[in-house]
């Protein structure tokens, strides 16, 4: 039963991954025009020029036979040359892809515990001023519109806290210390503004799922045990609230990477989200191309780990 | 920052009231459903009536660049010298069309697909599903981009890209809701009666769908204003059109910020978090009515209600102390 369940969730993925590579492929040949046509280096090539090109990207040949040479490329790791500064794009990917990790886990973290304390006060003191409170700040703060809400904190910190960029260009030798102070400071501001847009979602699945679980049969026995209430909190309800946050937390995925998206923009961080707003800015098909499949398939994969992880929190659904 | 339903394939209860009570006591019992419903109306009033309230004609300069607020102009005025109060109230009517429009075309993709999938059955219902997760997975505002990049900006584009992004979530919550649905015994009755599948469909299934459809409409709106604004933020939306999106877009490129001017930055930014809120508020009352379930707690001490053992009538409230 355990193999099957893991098995039927891997097929599950690799199908999804796959129609994610093909309609990524489609996605880019249905734009009107050819791709030469479009690339804004030779808005008005030649004929003679835009043969070559065409040629060259092998665009004459047929649909399906571009479709096999896509794929035989990609599963060698080759999703091809940026218009914008010639390098392969897996490694433009690369080094964006490792400015953004840190400071979007910084804020996921940060989110998540913000969400569980804040759903935890309110669920627990239900109908209070506690709740209203705190899931009132969760509904204001999951209402903002990201980049909005980096405007306002770049008002609010500014001169206080870096507003752009990684780290300071003009630091003299910095020591160890000097550096990691330096590189968290503009962490600071992005961090903080994923954190606060997406804790508020998190917060309210959070809760109701606790409230949930404290109107089941169990929670009213162990009360009846006369276990306190944090008792009751801690054993039974957490725990089992823990499931459908789980699986929310796989499809919030998505939204993460919105989040990232903005803030980068409003911050110039120079991550994924960056790349993403510079090559529609230049018309780099191939990075965006190629940053849509990562940012598609890494959240296949995020999905098919939480999936595992959820039959692990939840033996049952084996059975 | 963006708003998920509790759990997208948990069928809600059917309602035991009829329609028509069951809408005034949902609005009326929940004074969030009172607040949601009347920021919306507001919002709606001031769209429907904008060109009766605006003070001055826009887009156009009416003083000057980032002039502060004052008596003249209450909000200030933006980076070409237009009137913020004025450009707030056009907005609106851009910033609610967008959202109504993407709503009823998620709307009327996700419940083809969910009533598709959850009344069919078998192999529709895998594949369409499969589709479903797909769109469940990819990161939309990624895909929103490339998608307004490469056709280009206009309105009609943007509504169609949001919409046909925003289906995902009314797919999964009306299948889960039509398989339930189906299995009833007033559905198998009409079948063996001989009903085709078109009018069980019309009939029986879709009215039982009604308040959830509206729920998830209402918070749909909410999603498609906030992928609007982040769209127009990255310079993918119409460029000629007044939005609330559009505005902060402009005061973002041209040093709103750095200029100190604030209120060109702040009012859109609360219009829009406003109207999510509101939204937010109305639609997750109504969710919240439709599932009992969230309705029983047993460690709250102040009053709980013991939750039904048999049947779908609730029970009355009972008070612990």
């Amino acid at each position: 039963m355990r193999t099957r369940y893991i098995l039927r969730r891997l097929v599950a993925a690799a199908v999804t991954a796959f129609v994610a590579v093909t309609l990524n492929f489609l996605l880019f040949r249905a734009v009107p025009g050819t791709a030469v046509s479009n690339l804004s280096a030779v808005p008005d090539a030649s004929p003679a020029l835009r043969d070559a090109l065409i040629r060259e990207f092998g665009l004459d040949r047929p649909k399906w036979e571009q479709y096999v040479l896509y794929m035989r490329e990609l599963a060698q790791g080759n999703l091809g040359i940026s218009y914008d500064n010639r390098q392969p794009v897996a490694a433009n990917l690369a080094t964006a892809l490792g400015n953004s990790l840190p400071m979007v886990a910084l804020g996921v973290v940060f989110a998540l515990i913000l969400a569980t304390v804040t759903a935890v006060l309110a669920a627990w003191k239900r109908r209070t001023v506690v709740d209203y409170a705190s899931t009132g700040a969760a509904i204001v703060f999951s209402s903002f519109p990201t980049h909005w809400l980096a405007l306002m904190l770049l008002i609010m910190f500014a001169g206080i806290l870096p507003s752009s960029g990684t780290s300071d260009p003009f630091l003299i030798n910095p020591s160890f210390w000097e550096r990691t102070w330096d590189r968290l400071s503009h962490m600071a501001l992005p961090s903080l503004t994923l954190a606060l847009s997406l804790y508020g979602g998190l917060a309210v699945i959070f809760r109701s799922a606790l409230l949930e679980t404290l109107g089941e049969d169990y929670v009213l026995t162990a009360k009846a045990k006369g276990l306190s209430d944090w008792g009751v909190l801690r054993k039974h309800a957490l725990r089992n609230a823990m499931l459908p946050t789980t699986t929310m937390i796989g499809l919030y995925l998505a939204f993460m990477v919105t989040g990232a998206i903005l803030v980068e923009t409003v911050f110039s961080w120079p991550g994924v989200g960056r790349v993403i707003f510079q090559a529609v800015l230049d018309r780099d098909y191939p990075m965006l191309q190629g940053a849509f499949l990562m940012l598609t398939l890494s959240v296949v994969v995020m999905n098919l780990v939480v999936d595992l992880l959820y039959f692990k929190l939840d033996p049952r659904i084996a059975a | 920052m963006s708003i998920v339903l509790a759990d997208p394939d948990a069928p809600v209860a059917a309602g035991t009231d009829r329609p028509g009570r069951t809408g005034k006591r949902i609005i009326w019992e929940r004074p969030s459903a009172v607040l949601g419903a009347a920021i919306l109306f507001l919002f709606m009033v001031v769209a429907l009536a904008g060109p009766w309230l605006q003070p001055y004609p826009v887009p156009q300069q009416v003083g000057p660049v980032y002039g502060p607020p004052s008596a003249r102009h209450l909000l200030g005025l933006d980076d070409v010298g237009g009137d913020v109060v004025s450009l707030l109230i056009r907005g609106s009517r851009v910033s609610l069309l967008i959202g109504f429009a993407a709503m009823a075309v998620a709307m009327v993709v996700g419940t083809s697909v969910g009533v598709a999938s959850g009344y069919f059955g078998g192999r529709t219902d895998a594949v369409l599903m499969r589709l479903t997760d797909y769109f469940l997975v990819i990161p939309y505002l990624p895909l929103m981009i490339v998608i307004a990049a490469i056709w280009g900006p206009s309105l009609d584009h943007i509504i169609l890209v949001i919409g046909l992004l925003q289906w995902r979530w009314t797919a999964r919550i009306v299948r889960a809701q039509v398989k339930s649905i189906r299995e009833r015994v007033y559905v198998r009755r009409a079948l063996a009666l001989g009903a085709g599948h078109g009018r069980t469909v019309v009939r029986h299934v879709l009215p039982q769908l009604g308040p959830l459809l509206v729920s998830i409409g209402i918070l749909s709106v909410a999603n498609a204003i906030f992928a609007e604004t982040a769209l127009a933020f990255l310079g993918l939306s119409d460029p000629t059109a007044i939005s609330w999106g559009g505005m902060i877009h402009n005061a973002f490129q041209r040093a709103a910020i750095s200029s100190g001017a604030w209120w060109a930055v702040v009012p859109p930014g609360v219009c829009v978090t406003l109207v999510i809120a509101g939204c937010y508020l109305l639609g997750q009352s109504i969710e919240e009515s439709l599932n009992p379930r969230l309705r029983v707690a047993h460690l709250s001490g102040r009053r709980f209600r013991i939750r039904p053992t048999v049947g779908d009538h609730p029970v009355p409230p009972v008070e612990s102390q």
